[in-house]
């Protein structure tokens, strides 16, 4: 087994599947003989050649079409778009057509596309380069929505995602890319969408995240430990559909939850996740639900983005809240 | 078969490669150059600096202008004050002769917001980087104009690769369809980070792009300043006196990488750019000056100098600006802060000690 990065294990994914299906082909903007500006895709032009792998002109409405026009006609399309902030413009085509295409036919057609996209700050990138959109997209019915926090998980999840029937937004976290190295097999099995994943057991409190904030959130779990608290670690993963069987169940044997999420509050996953918790695990509930997250603000630029992101110190006093009260 | 509608992409250049001047465009004064000439050098500097910075960790991604320097200088020195630039990233030479200050722009560049809160000119745009995004807005601001009949422009910078997005079309055919004050400036400097201009589109120019819309489109020679000045001149006029907008495509060549955190060599040929070099701006502007007399050795060595300590003040002043205040995160959202926000602010404040 190879130790990967989690952009090795995204290029070892669609390498895989370049492989493995003919219908599989790639593009979007710089893709190409580049291999995208993360090298998310370094050398598949090379070894599958310009048909597969293409350089889209800068376009990312257009993108977003075609790949509904492929998808349509069968094809399994994955696109890129270069940074999350710029795929505001594809939402017309996400939320019109590929998200609905095959409701409208009633089933005669049908979206079997990928759009991948890094998200998320913490690397002090310019501008519109550190957005968090997962909340708009799991807003959108028909839509299924994917951020893996680990090489292993980005490995099975993506071809999850290029084999899923509809369309799924898969969401790679910028700042993960090159800091974790684990063991993958490269051997083309997919994990389930749709699930989450317990990273750590627990008694006392339950901490659900997905994206890069799960990073922290494994930190102030390990630290709890330190301090005789036992904390289960939830990796969300599949934003939608959300599986919150698996929450529920963790906060039936915790009864403390605290959501941890880089994106603004209003209005976020989390509290789609804290609204099922009232409802249906009320009964388990010791404590508030806690969430930890962005402001609602812009992502600051790179000199003051460390004080918007959910921190380790951030997650400790959310857990003492709900421990104490 | 007959033509039922026939269109031609006129194209501009003055000085050749060497400097040399063929025919002056109407009404030239060679002497008008000098200031022009020392801000494209005052720019190429500031580039210089600013790459320096980032290679050293005193500065984010940077994108450099290298190059560029006829097209952004010489737009804006054709501008009026009075009109409204909606620059890209790369339109360092343009901020800086409307006024903008150099510690402005290495703030913005540092990710400090005060950097778009440059002390003048107070109603340009910032920087768009959403590619394109900045055409739309052009249209608008051409609208306030004619709406309250000012002779004023609109002029908004794209570059090559920006021509393929909609919001491009969708402006000029807007600013067409109103007759509306607005220049369409593209700077093709044939890459959009990796992709070549011919990968871009099967066009020929990107300037006859402008005919779809209705509306004249130019080409000139983009490390020419003469023709530049005298495109864009024509085009500002046009729309000064009610007659819309156009299009100018000016062709220069991107001599630098995308920007300080972008490798060119692993895309495109050495040779392309060496041979780039020998059409760059800059030098052959200097040609010509020496050739008429207005400048010299010493003239160059003083400018240098001048540039040289200008950039390094202005290093240290951008250096020593004191970091935002904590709740400038929350400051600026609304014209007022509604309670929500208010008591994230103060959670803030109190979490660093601050409150
Ligand atoms: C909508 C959008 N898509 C992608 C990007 C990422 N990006 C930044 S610059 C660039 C290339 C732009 O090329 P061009 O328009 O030719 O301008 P140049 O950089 O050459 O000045 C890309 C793809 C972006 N900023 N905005
Ligand atoms: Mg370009």
């Amino acid at each position: 087994m190879n130790t990967l990065t989690l952009l090795d294990a995204i290029n070892a994914a669609l390498a895989w599947e370049l492989a493995h299906d003919d219908n599989v082909v790639l593009f979007g903007e710089d893709i190409g003989k580049n291999g995208g500006v993360f090298r998310a895709t370094l050398g598949l032009q090379e070894r599958f050649g310009e048909q597969r792998v293409l350089d889209a002109p800068l376009a990312e409405t257009q993108i977003a079409g075609m790949a509904i026009g492929m998808a349509a006609q069968g094809l399994r399309p994955v696109c890129e778009i270069q940074f999350a902030g710029f795929m505001y413009s594809t939402f017309d085509h996400l939320i019109n057509h590929a998200a609905r295409l095959r409701h409208r036919t009633r089933g005669r057609l049908s979206c079997p596309m990928v759009l991948r996209t890094p998200v998320g700050g913490g690397i002090h990138a310019p501008e519109h380069h550190g957005e968090s959109p997962e909340a708009w997209l799991a807003h959108t019915p028909g839509l299924k929505v994917v951020s893996p926090s680990s090489p292993a998980r980005a490995y099975g999840l993506l071809l999850a995602a290029i084999r899923d029937p509809d369309p799924v937004i898969f969401l790679e976290p910028t700042r993960l890319y090159r800091l974790l190295k684990e063991p993958v097999a490269d051997n083309g099995e997919a994990l389930p969408l749709g699930a989450a994943f317990t990273l750590r057991e627990g008694c006392d409190v339950t901490l659900v995240s997905w994206g890069a904030s799960v990073l922290e959130t494994l930190q102030a779990a390990e630290q709890l430990a330190e301090q005789g608290v036992s904390a289960e670690v939830i990796d969300v993963a599949s934003l939608k559909p959300l599986d919150m069987p698996t929450i529920l169940a963790s906060v039936a044997k915790t009864g403390r939850c605290v959501i941890v999420h880089e994106a603004a509050r209003q209005c976020g996953v989390g509290a789609e996740i804290a609204a099922n918790l009232a409802s249906e695990g009320l009964m388990s509930l010791l404590a508030p639900v806690e969430r930890v997250t962005g402001f609602d603000t812009p992502l600051p630029l790179a000199r003051l983005e460390d004080e918007y992101l959910p921190s380790v110190a951030r997650i400790l006093a959310a857990v003492e809240r709900v421990r104490a009260y | 078969m007959i033509p039922i509608a026939e269109f031609r992409v006129p194209y501009t250049r003055f000085l050749d490669a060497h400097g040399h001047l063929a025919s002056p465009p109407p009404d030239f004064q060679p002497h008008d150059l000098l200031p022009v000439y020392r801000a494209m050098a005052l720019t190429r500097a500031f580039d210089a600096k600013a790459v320096a910075l980032q290679r050293t960790g005193q500065l984010r991604t940077y994108p450099s202008s290298l190059g560029q320097e006829a097209v952004t200088v010489g737009l804006a020195s054709v501008m009026r004050a009075e009109d409204v630039l909606l620059p890209t990233y790369r339109e360092t030479g343009a901020m800086l002769w409307r006024g903008v200050r150099m510690q402005e722009l290495l703030l913005y560049w540092s990710g400090d917001e005060r950097g778009s809160d440059f002390a003048g000119p107070r109603e340009d745009f910032p920087i768009a980087v959403p590619i394109a995004s900045q055409c739309g807005h052009a249209v608008g601001v051409g609208f306030a104009f004619q709406y309250r009949r000012q002779p004023r422009v609109a002029v908004v910078t794209l570059g090559d690769g920006a021509t393929s997005k909609g919001d491009f079309y969708e402006a000029m055919n807007t600013a067409g369809a109103w007759r509306l004050p607005v220049v369409f400036v593209v700077t093709n400097n044939q890459w959009a980070i990796s992709l070549p201009a011919r990968k871009q589109t099967a066009a020929a120019t990107f300037a006859q792009k402008a005919i779809a819309a209705g509306i004249p489109g130019e080409q000139c020679d983009g490390n020419d300043i003469l023709a530049v000045r005298d495109c864009i001149g024509r085009a500002l006029e046009r729309a000064r006196v009610g007659d819309g907008p156009s299009l100018i495509e000016c062709v220069t060549y991107r001599l630098s990488d995308h920007t300080t955190a972008d490798d060119a060599r692993r895309y495109r040929a050495q040779d392309e750019v060496s041979a780039a070099w020998a059409l760059e701006p800059l030098a052959r502007l200097r040609h010509f000056l020496v050739d008429q007399k207005l400048w010299s050795k010493q003239d160059e060595e003083t400018l240098l100098a001048d540039n040289q300590a200008a950039v390094s003040a202005a290093a240290a002043d951008y250096l020593a600006t004191p970091p935002q205040a904590l709740s400038t995160l929350f400051d600026y959202l609304y014209a007022e802060l509604p309670a929500d926000l208010a008591a994230q602010r103060q959670q803030l404040l109190t979490e660093r000690g601050q409150a």
